[in-house]
């Protein structure tokens, strides 16, 4: 870091050239449920994948829920473009087991949607500009695409697609070994969009907040906790602030393991959701 | 006047240590560090002072050397005179009462053509070196917290 001035060594190549690779272990986050990069819940300002603002890196995920009477499961990829840009797409299935028969709509009736996601990099580096308060600033959508269409209008869903507009910020505090972040999005969904956009209740987009804070324990373990408000935009059934206590530790620099306890509070009128979640990851 | 001249630059520019390439005169000063100084002692002692460092900096700057991904941009680098001013600059942000004697940050680096992949190369392998010298670990990220801003520096595309 302090190298007396020498003739440019072979690397003074032009610029422009790429490369794979070369981001800090859990510099880009892991994958949340909905297959932006994030914490389990909330999506965060990192970009997805291993590569530096000279390469393109990707992110695969797999994600189960398991909750007293429910199970979500959730697969997908994103890409991470230069350290700047984040294309992501999930799909989700929602599995209501003997809920369904209670609800009428059969046992086993699965909810599913696929979420194709955007996200920028508008300014700062949760990594790099420890000197500044200033956090690295993210702009993303989550266009959702939900499959059960009569069902949803028949509990009072407006629409089966809809779209969410987000800004998150993060901050690792190196000083703190803390990892920050605060998001809010936009958005008009039910159950994260499985039910649906809008309701008999509400049809207007409201802002809604995601919280996370974790702490490095170890260079490759962080732990830390999750909050997210979420509107409740349907009269059958009430929807409350999701929570989770997160685990997420990079086995290597292409997987990482999440899990967490989470807390959806009442689904689909069936009270007290809790549960475990479970996500593997692998990113080059 | 040439004289006084001649003086003011000897008194900027100690005599070449042994062993080193002697360099273009600059003027020394601890701003160069690139980083303010910790307070306190406990920063030093999780180091293990001097005898530390000096092995945290060794060990980075061997693993610097074998690291295929970087080793290229140490080949014709004087890493005797690296070696020296890196735990110049280690022992005075540690607030271990050394003076750092060499070049600012933007300037040494200017044409080393410093990748963002590089730069987290050698924090990976300052992470390495530490855990071997059992830094501990909310200790090595304080110390890493004094350096990552110098990526803006360094890295120059």
């Amino acid at each position: 870091m302090s190298r007396g001035l020498a003739a440019a060594g072979p690397r003074a190549a032009m610029a422009g050239e790429m490369r794979q690779g070369g981001k800090l272990l859990l510099t880009g986050g892991v994958s949340s449920v909905e297959g932006a990069a994030g914490g389990g819940l909330a999506s965060w300002a990192l970009i997805a994948g291993n590569e530096t603002d000279a390469g393109i890196g990707a992110k695969a995920h797999a994600t189960y829920v398991a909750l007293p009477d429910f199970d979500l499961t959730s697969g997908g990829v994103a890409v991470g473009i230069k350290d700047r840009v984040e294309l992501s797409f999930a799909r989700q299935s929602f599995d209501t087991r003997d809920a369904g028969a209670a609800l009428g709509l059969g046992k086993g009736f699965r909810f599913g949607q696929d979420i194709y996601g955007a996200k920028v990099r508008l300014i700062g580096s949760a990594v790099y500009d420890q000197d500044r308060i200033l956090p690295q600033i993210s702009i993303g959508v989550q266009h959702k695409r939900a499959d059960k269409a009569p069902i949803i209008r028949a509990v009072g869903g407006r629409q089966s697609n809809g779209t969410d507009f987000y800004v998150a910020a993060t901050k690792i505090i190196l000083s703190r070994s803390l990892v920050v972040n605060a998001t809010v999005r936009v958005t008009k969904a039910n159950q994260f969009g499985l039910l649906g956009f809008g309701g008999d209740r509400n049809d207007a987009y409201k802002a809604k907040f995601e919280g996370s804070a974790g702490m490095l324990v170890r260079r490759n373990l962080l732990v830390g906790a999750e909050y997210r408000t979420r509107p409740s935009n349907l009269g059958f059934a009430r929807e409350q602030r999701g929570l989770d206590v997160f685990a997420a530790w990079s086995a290597s620099k292409h997987v990482a393991l999440t899990a967490a306890y989470v807390d959806l509070g009442d689904v689909a009128t069936v009270r007290r959701q809790r549960g475990l979640f479970l996500s593997v990851q692998g990113s080059l | 006047m040439i004289s006084f001249f001649l003086a003011s630059l000897l008194s900027m520019q100690a005599v070449t240590p042994p062993n080193e390439d002697p360099v273009e005169p600059y003027e020394h000063s601890n701003a160069n560090a690139g980083a303010r100084q910790f307070e306190g002692e406990d920063m030093f002692r999780a180091f293990h002072g001097k005898e530390g460092i000096a092995r945290v900096v060794d060990g980075m700057v061997d693993r610097n050397i074998a690291d295929p991904r970087i080793s290229d941009i140490f080949k014709g680098q004087d890493v005797v005179r690296l070696r020296r001013t890196l735990k110049e600059q280690f022992c005075y942000i540690l607030n271990g009462g050394c003076d750092y004697s060499g070049r600012e940050m933007k300037s040494s680096h200017k044409d080393l053509g410093l990748q963002a992949a590089d730069f987290n190369a050698l924090v990976e392998n300052l992470q390495a070196s530490m855990r071997d010298e059992k830094v501990p670990y909310l200790a090595q990220n304080r110390m890493l917290a004094k350096l990552a801003p110098m990526k803006r520096d360094t890295v120059v595309r």
